[in-house]
């Protein structure tokens, strides 16, 4: 878990009832995102950054025991050009730090990274060495980008299970993007997607996707949590149509899909878009267990009264066991875990800081 | 020897003491330190000045001799006491909440 005082791991058997929780690591700085290795379940990365001194890129090879800081130059390749600031005028691209790691399903050594302002970076030595995919940077629509109140971040990394040289990534308030050339061109991928807060509906770039979400079986259907609205997609997102259904409010930021079940689907609905917290003070995860559109609230364990916390992009995952678990942590430093699916739900640990990402690991 | 004093929490990537000691060849300038300190410590790259502009991170001071050196041009002389060893360059952390 990443939270804005450092990293903390908490580990459990396959039970999933208790939980111990280790000393937090790079204490005082902020863990934007730890994620681990799918080929080596041992690796883990970690985005360590801090406004005094930058971002730090760290790596563990021994399940976040012992970490060790790897490569932190991220170059924008190329003519850095300019994109749209908040008054609407140029401003070159900045590097300011990594929002999210994504690491290769079948090599230990390369690893994706997600930056603000706006770029996926990429290193094939564990770290080491970051390069840019600068071809998303470059995008012409890219000098339209405009960062949404959290900056202009790359959030987002989806690499296709069944495609090896398909990627999806999300920036805030430019929108989705595809590659199907292992990130060399990139398509944005926005139809449908309609947002108020843009004059024009059908404009390719320029909506806030908050956070996307694909079942590894079907890697066709994405899911979508957007600013406002959840959104799926049957066709990798070529087009996108609203599942947002009888949800209470449909603004949110995360969305995750069950590990086994591609139907089954959660978010949790935020009051609105200024009011970053849960509606009448009861923290509820809604669950679609038919792709979207119907949706039942999931009550059973979490605080039904005066809470008020929010749940950030990356902090909600789903583990692989059998039945499936789902975790997330809350700006107010509680993790959530649920053993059922979502059923019932337990507090693992409280009184942490602000939880900014939960990623979950099943070890052999 | 140049002696160097870095903020906890860079101490702590770094994974060193109190103080680091350093060979700077003449003229020692802010640069050459920072440049020794960054070879001998590549972790520490980034941390200190922008890797593409080399200027110094916004909330980043050195001080040394009681004065505060951030805006000296980073190519200019430092003190003779920090070349002579008496004085140490500090790198600190300004006071910016969080």
């Amino acid at each position: 878990m990443g939270t804005r005082k450092g990293a903390f791991i908490l580990t459990a058997d396959g039970k999933r009832q208790d939980w111990q929780v280790s000393q937090p690591h790079f204490g005082g700085w902020e863990i934007y995102h730890l994620n681990g290795s799918p080929a080596h379940p041992d690796r883990l990365y970690a985005s360590q950054s801090s406004g005094w001194f930058g971002q730090v890129i760290q790596r563990s090879d021994d399940g976040g025991r012992s970490w060790e800081p790897v490569g932190n130059d991220f170059a924008y390749a190329g003519p850095v050009g300019d994109h749209l600031w908040y008054d609407g005028t140029p401003r070159p691209w900045e590097f300011k730090r990594i929002w999210h790691l994504e690491p290769a399903r079948d090599d230990p050594d390369t690893v994706y990274a997600g930056a603000e302002d706006a770029a996926l970076f990429r290193s094939t030595d564990g770290g080491h060495h970051w390069e840019e995919l600068s071809g998303l940077r470059t995008h012409p629509s890219a000098p339209r980008w405009q960062p949404g109140a959290g900056g202009m971040c790359l959030h987002t990394i989806i690499l296709d299970p069944a495609n090896s040289e398909r990627i999806f990534v999300a920036i805030s308030a430019a929108g989705a993007f595809r590659s199907d050339d292992g990130g060399t061109t990139w398509l944005p991928i926005n139809r449908g997607l309609r947002s108020e807060q843009i004059p024009d509906q059908d404009a390719e770039v320029g909506h806030c996707v908050h956070r996307i979400a694909m079942h590894p079986s079907r890697p066709e259907v994405l899911f979508m949590q957007k600013h406002w609205d959840v959104m799926r997609s049957d066709d990798a997102g070529a087009s996108w149509r609203e599942v947002s259904g009888n949800l209470p409010t449909d603004f949110g930021f995360p969305i995750a899909v069950h590990a086994h079940e591609p139907e089954t689907v959660y978010v949790v609905p935020i009051k609105s878009d200024s009011e970053h917290y849960v509606a009448d003070g009861k923290l509820r995860v809604y669950r679609s267990r038919t792709g979207g559109d119907d949706w039942e609230p999931l009550t059973t364990g979490l605080p039904q009264a005066d809470c008020y916390v929010n749940v950030l992009r990356d902090a909600m995952a789903v583990d692989t066991l059998d039945p499936g678990g789902i975790y997330f942590g809350t700006s107010g430093g509680q993790v959530y875990g649920s053993a059922d699916g979502g059923d019932t739900w337990a507090t693992l640990v409280r009184d942490l800081p602000p939880v900014l990402s939960v990623e979950v690991q099943v070890l052999p | 020897m140049i002696r160097v004093v870095l903020p906890a929490h860079l101490k702590n990537l770094a994974r060193v003491g109190s103080e680091v000691r350093l060979e700077v060849t003449e003229p020692v300038t802010q640069r050459r330190v920072l440049d020794a300190l960054e070879a001998r410590y590549p972790m520490l790259r980034g941390t200190m000045r922008d890797r593409t502009t080399g200027h110094r991170r916004a909330f980043i001071r050195f001080y040394a001799c009681e004065e505060d050196l951030s805006n000296e041009s980073p190519d200019a002389p430092l003190p003779d006491p920090v070349l002579a060893g008496a004085e140490p360059f500090l790198v600190v952390g300004a006071m910016a909440g969080g």
